[in-house]
């Protein structure tokens, strides 16, 4: 019951764009030592220099960081689901994670302290509150 | 040495830059920029949406894989094949139903019908020739997962045939009617993603919401097989006799509920005070999960062959019909049960007791219905 991973023929981030991408990021790279070195002797060409290293940084940044979110949201998640076994005559609660085989309203092992069949009585997963988007409306 | 010495050279130079030859170029790129965007603006934005297809089509092409996956090992584990089932897999998953003539309307549902039962009993044979182990609730469960991997299939190809039309047509218009619904594709997508591991594992589902109504009213009732797939029980319900009607669980079924409900309308030759079902209904983007709603009509899904039949079934003996839903958005209806849909399901049950309360008296015969996919349900 573990989250499968994604598989390599369909996960790969394509050569080109890495190349593309680290090219940027070197070139912003040196675009930003050199318009330091000359911020005092052509502080406009240093300006435009910075401009253009950060923006570089910021774009390639941004594109490798959104390559690899893509990569990480390609799994099927599997949400883990409890099995809540009871017994009727008692009122033991049991919750247990879901194993196959198991439905609801299934007549299940004896309860260890009446020796009666205990009942399957929910199955369901619990989405985790951080999960749920609230908006004002 | 050299690139050092290049370097400082490029250094030197930009340290020299005037501030005229600056303005210059930054002037003559942004023309470029400018009339570049003028005649290549909607190639470029036609080349963004097929790259955005291009990354929802491989996402779409790993859950479906993935699916395939999961009902070839879910098959080979349960059913214990002699053979390799995956040659048989693929061509289930390229199965499809030619859906009736309607030129002539009349008598359309009849043979929609007979399709649909053609269908059904044709997945069946199938399962069955794939996993021959398997028991009854293991085949549906079984069927069930290989549909929820056929759509995956089906949902993938037509996009694939979209973004590959547009590529080669390089027309914005088909590119753009398909990178626009897109995010519900995906969201579809991924519910019968999840969909596929509660079908192999055999868990509830939201879909089961009315059956889990149902189940509850019925257990500890004796029940029997009224129609195909579908049991009912004789329940005393508020001094009231109730036939509650339900798929057949464990495994996972809808039933024929319309066959059901006429019936039981028949064998109490249409003295049946009312009619309620209760179903999952899709819920609106805002609404609660899990909110119970009242109102009249057949709460039922699906082809609508069922709907007609309880509708025709009432109709002739002019029985009132009451509906009482559980909400829940797409992905909450075909992945595990949710604790909220859960929990409703005991208002949905105060909901009903209300309705045959108020609208019903006592020593009346009610029809309960609890509609929907009954997998991991027992009763």
């Amino acid at each position: 019951m573990s989250e499968t991973s994604a598989s390599t023929t369909t996960t790969r981030i394509s050569s080109f764009v890495l190349l593309v991408v680290f090219i940027t990021l070197a070139l912003s790279l040196l675009a930003l030592i050199f318009s330091v070195t000359i911020i005092g002797e052509n502080s406009d060409a240093a300006w435009v220099l910075l401009l253009l290293g950060l923006l570089g940084v910021a774009i390639s940044t941004y594109v490798l960081v959104e390559t690899r979110r893509r990569l990480s949201k390609l799994k099927i998640a599997v949400p883990p689901v409890n099995t809540t076994i009871e017994c009727k005559k008692c009122g033991i609660k049991n919750v247990r994670e879901f194993q196959r085989g198991d439905y609801i309203f299934k007549e299940t092992e004896p309860c260890q302290k009446c020796s009666d069949k205990m009942l399957i009585t929910a199955i369901y997963r619990e989405v985790k509150e951080k999960e749920k988007e609230r908006f004002p409306f | 040495m050299n690139l050092i010495a290049a370097l400082i050279g490029t250094q030197t130079k930009l340290a020299q830059f005037g501030n005229t030859d600056l303005t210059w170029i930054l002037n003559i790129l942004f023309y470029v920029i400018f009339i570049v965007f003028i005649f290549y603006g909607q190639k470029i934005q036609m080349y963004v949406m097929l790259r955005e297809v291009e990354v929802s089509l491989y996402k779409l092409k790993f859950i479906k894989e993935e699916g395939r996956k999961i009902a070839v090992e879910t098959i080979k584990e349960i059913g214990k094949a002699q053979t390799d089932p995956t040659d048989r897999v693929d061509r289930f998953l390229e199965y499809f139903t030619i859906g009736p003539q309607n030129l002539d309307p009349a008598g359309v549902v009849w043979k929609l019908e007979h399709i649909l039962d053609v269908r059904d009993t044709r997945f069946k044979d199938e399962v069955k020739a794939m996993a021959p182990a398997s028991d009854e609730i293991q085949v549906n469960n079984l069927e069930n997962t290989l549909e929820a991997a056929s759509a995956l299939n089906f949902i993938y190809k037509v996009i694939r045939h979209y973004y590959l039309l547009g590529k080669k047509t390089l027309s914005l218009y088909v590119i753009m009617q398909i990178q626009m619904i897109l995010p519900l594709v995906m969201r579809e997508a991924e519910a019968y993603a999840s969909a596929l591991k509660a079908f192999a594992y055999g868990q509830p589902i939201g879909d089961g919401a009315g059956a889990l109504v149902a189940a509850k009213l019925m257990h500890g009732h004796e029940t029997r097989k009224i129609a195909k797939d579908c049991v009912v029980a004789t329940v005393p319900f508020e001094g009231r006799t109730a036939f509650v009607i339900k798929a057949e669980g464990p495994g996972g079924n809808v039933g024929k509920p319309g066959d059901a409900i006429k019936a039981v309308i028949e064998e109490n030759e249409g003295k049946i005070a009312t009619v309620i079902m209760i179903d999952a209904a899709l819920k609106l983007e805002g609404e609660e999960l899990g909110g119970v709603a009242e109102g009249v009509g057949a709460a039922i899904g699906g082809p609508g062959v069922d709907q007609y039949k309880i509708e025709d079934s009432l109709l002739k003996y002019h029985i009132p019909i009451n509906a009482v839903v559980i909400k829940e958005d797409i992905g909450d209806a075909v992945s595990p049960l949710r604790k909220e849909i859960f929990d409703s399901a005991d208002k949905a049950l105060e909901r009903v007791k209300q309705v045959v309360l108020e609208k019903t008296k006592e020593g009346d015969k009610v029809i309960i219905a609890g509609i929907g996919n009954t997998i991991g349900m027992g009763q």
